[in-house]
């Protein structure tokens, strides 16, 4: 089981402090696929900083932590203080731009065995590694290239290799297909779910698109204006939302066959600088009352499994079958 | 009947490498389709990247000249063998919406500077009657002139800046706007706001667009026809609902396929997506030959002529 204990990150800016994950409370079960959804600067990125320990200026953990479940070599648990000595072994990052995150001046076996740390015998390793991509399907050459020889799909499958290579307890992956063409897309995630499958591994999984949390993930996470609004199984969600956020976003999307009229969320999220009061959606919300506008609701159980941030929680707009968004107001 | 939108063998050949050792990319590679109607139609091109849809925009918005063949919109020739050389008419006609609007607009002008230019400079509107078209303009899609006066693109979110380059793009009441991946910067949430607005737009306004887009859920949504391209080449050309609904080449059928729906679950096999792109971008015969599960001796061979279905659409396929 993953901890995350009420995580506020903030960022320092010129303008002063904004808290861009503002008290996050999770238990994530191990051996699974969580996917993390929401709009941009909602502050999925930021808690996936957070959980992989990469923070630094401007960015701070000013409350909370994660308790990762395993312990260091010499048997203390894991904490956010301590994560930093995990990456790669324990831990790893799969990231949205394979092409800025490799070196393009080395080939890819030298990246391969650079984390290895020094006086292992490379040869072994990389005859390890060779293997190891030829398991994957990967042509046993990639590792021989420099990252701009392979297309955009290969690199992101040598990224794979190498976020798994350790056989990872936890690994990362920030929107690791958005750069990429639906049938690499399928390719990539088709994947990673059989590595997963085979790991037992846990994977936290950041995308924008439902479709793509449908296809691949056990468990979701709806974060809006830096706060969870929904946490529960997959299938559960998108059969039945609890939040009306979560309902708006994967009502939203038009699917083929179907034409009937789709509506965008209407409004925007608001400014994380502004003073908060009551629920965030509040402004967005067709079901919002007096009540919405003045108290935070708390983020509780509302079904077994299924969290959710809403003081109306499961109840179905009044006006499902008119379109609830004006397009006017994005 | 108008031709809303022609391409008569389109070729545009980019050349890469050194001079010695020089490859050749056919980004677009006999292009043909042609749409006449009299109503306003949205057609779409949908594609991976390094399918010649944004280079099939180009052309069309007269960015890049083509290697041979030539486009023809609203019943005039605009790029290629005899083209008609008026900028001013031809943006009169022809409008761009581009993908991503903070690229669009200089970080160092108010973006309502853009507006005025295109009033006067296009639509050869002066003073209060520019004032009045850029006023309509904004209203189409839903912001007001003292929304966006005096301010810079990044005082607004992509989802409104875009609909001010939308509103730009209306001002000299186009026929047609050629919108290349007008949504994909923007957020799944707010991406139907601005697909409905083209809707919208086409009814009110009488506009047609060519919409570009790698996201086939929106083309279905909103697209009368439909053009699906592969390397260079179109594949399938006909009524999008038709296309989309039953996909009759080999490759539209693996697009569909590898959409990640939020109604069905994908087949669990594992497959490996091709790799020698610019390889492809050279083979005589059918570029997806490589990748085809049909594919026959033939498929490499000779390129597949379209054959025309009962339903009208075109599929250039040796086996269908």
């Amino acid at each position: 089981m993953i901890k995350l204990n009420n995580i506020v990150a903030t960022y320092t800016t010129t303008r002063g402090q904004v808290n861009a994950v503002d008290g996050v409370s999770l238990e994530i079960p191990k051996g699974i696929i969580l996917g993390i959804a929401g709009e941009s600067g909602c502050g999925k990125s930021t808690l996936m900083k957070v959980i992989y320990g990469d923070i630094g200026y401007p960015l701070a953990l000013s409350s909370g932590g994660v308790d990762y479940g395993f312990t260091d070599a010499k048997g203390r648990p894991v904490t956010s203080a301590t994560i930093r000595e995990q990456w790669f072994r324990r831990i790893s990052y799969i990231p949205q731009s394979s092409m800025s995150s490799m070196n393009p001046v080395v080939r890819i076996r030298e990246q391969f065995v650079d984390f290895q740390g020094s006086g292992l015998n490379k040869a072994k390793v990389l005859d390890e590694v060779r293997a190891y991509v030829k398991q994957l399907d990967l042509p046993p050459e990639v590792i021989d290239a420099y990252p701009h020889q392979l297309s955009g799909g290969m690199r992101q499958r040598v990224m794979v290799a190498m976020a798994t290579f350790f056989q990872p307890e936890l690994i990362l992956a920030d929107e690791p297909t958005t750069a990429l063409d639906v049938v690499v897309q399928k390719g990539i995630l088709l994947l990673l779910m059989e590595l997963q499958e085979r790991m037992k591994n846990t994977i936290i999984f950041v995308s924008h698109d439902m479709g793509v949390h449908y296809q691949i993930t056990h468990k979701m996470l709806i974060m809006y204006a830096a706060k969870a609004v929904e946490y529960g199984d997959s299938e559960a969600i998108f059969r039945a939302p609890l939040h009306p956020y979560t309902r708006m976003l994967i009502r939203s999307l038009p699917t083929i066959g179907d034409t009937q009229t789709r509506e965008g969320v209407a409004g925007r999220p608001p400014s994380l600088w502004e003073n908060l009061q009551g629920c965030r959606f509040a402004a967005r919300c067709p079901l919002a009352t007096e009540l919405c506008r003045t108290r935070e609701p708390a983020f509780v159980e509302h079904r077994p499994g299924q969290f959710a941030a809403c003081h109306y929680a499961g109840e179905q707009p009044a006006t499902s079958e008119q379109p609830v968004a004006s397009e006017a107001a994005v | 009947m108008t031709t809303i939108i022609k391409a008569e063998g389109l070729h545009k050949r980019y050349r890469l490498g050194s001079l010695l050792r020089k490859v050749s990319i056919n980004a677009l590679d006999n292009v043909n389709l042609a749409v006449e109607s009299d109503e306003p139609v949205i057609v779409s091109v949908v594609g991976e990247s390094g399918s010649g849809k944004t280079t099939l925009a180009k052309v069309i918005l007269r960015l890049v000249d083509p290697s041979a063949g030539r486009a023809v919109v609203y019943d005039t020739v605009v790029a290629g063998e005899g083209k008609k050389a008026d900028p001013a008419a031809f943006l009169r006609t022809v409008q761009p919406i581009f993908q991503n609007p903070f690229e669009a607009f200089s970080n160092y002008r108010t973006v309502d500077s853009y507006l005025s230019d295109t009033a006067r400079r296009v639509s050869r509107l002066e003073g209060a009657e520019a004032t009045q078209a850029i006023d309509e303009a904004l209203a189409a899609v839903g912001l007001k002139y003292q929304d966006v006066k005096g301010k810079y693109p990044n005082q607004f979110s992509g989802g409104e800046l875009q609909r001010v380059s939308i509103a730009r793009a209306l001002i000299p009441r186009p026929s047609i706007i050629i919108a290349d991946e007008p949504v994909s910067m923007i957020d799944a949430s707010l991406r139907m706001n601005i697909v409905n607005l083209f809707l919208r737009l086409k009814q009110e306004y009488r506009t047609s667009f060519l919409y570009i887009t790698h996201d086939l859920a929106t083309a279905y949504y909103i697209s009368d026809y439909i053009a699906v391209m592969y390397r260079g080449s179109i594949v399938e050309f006909g009524r999008a609902r038709q296309v989309l609904a039953r996909p009759q080449h080999p490759y539209t059928q693996l697009l569909l396929d590898s959409i990640p729906s939020t109604t069905q679950k994908w087949e669990r096999r594992s497959f490996v997506a091709s790799d020698i792109e610019t390889k492809e971008f050279q083979l005589t015969g059918c570029k997806f030959a490589n990748r085809c599960p049909l594919a026959q001796e033939i498929c490499s061979q000779q390129r597949p002529e379209p054959r025309r279905q009962e339903d009208g659409r075109d599929v250039y396929c040796h086996f269908v």
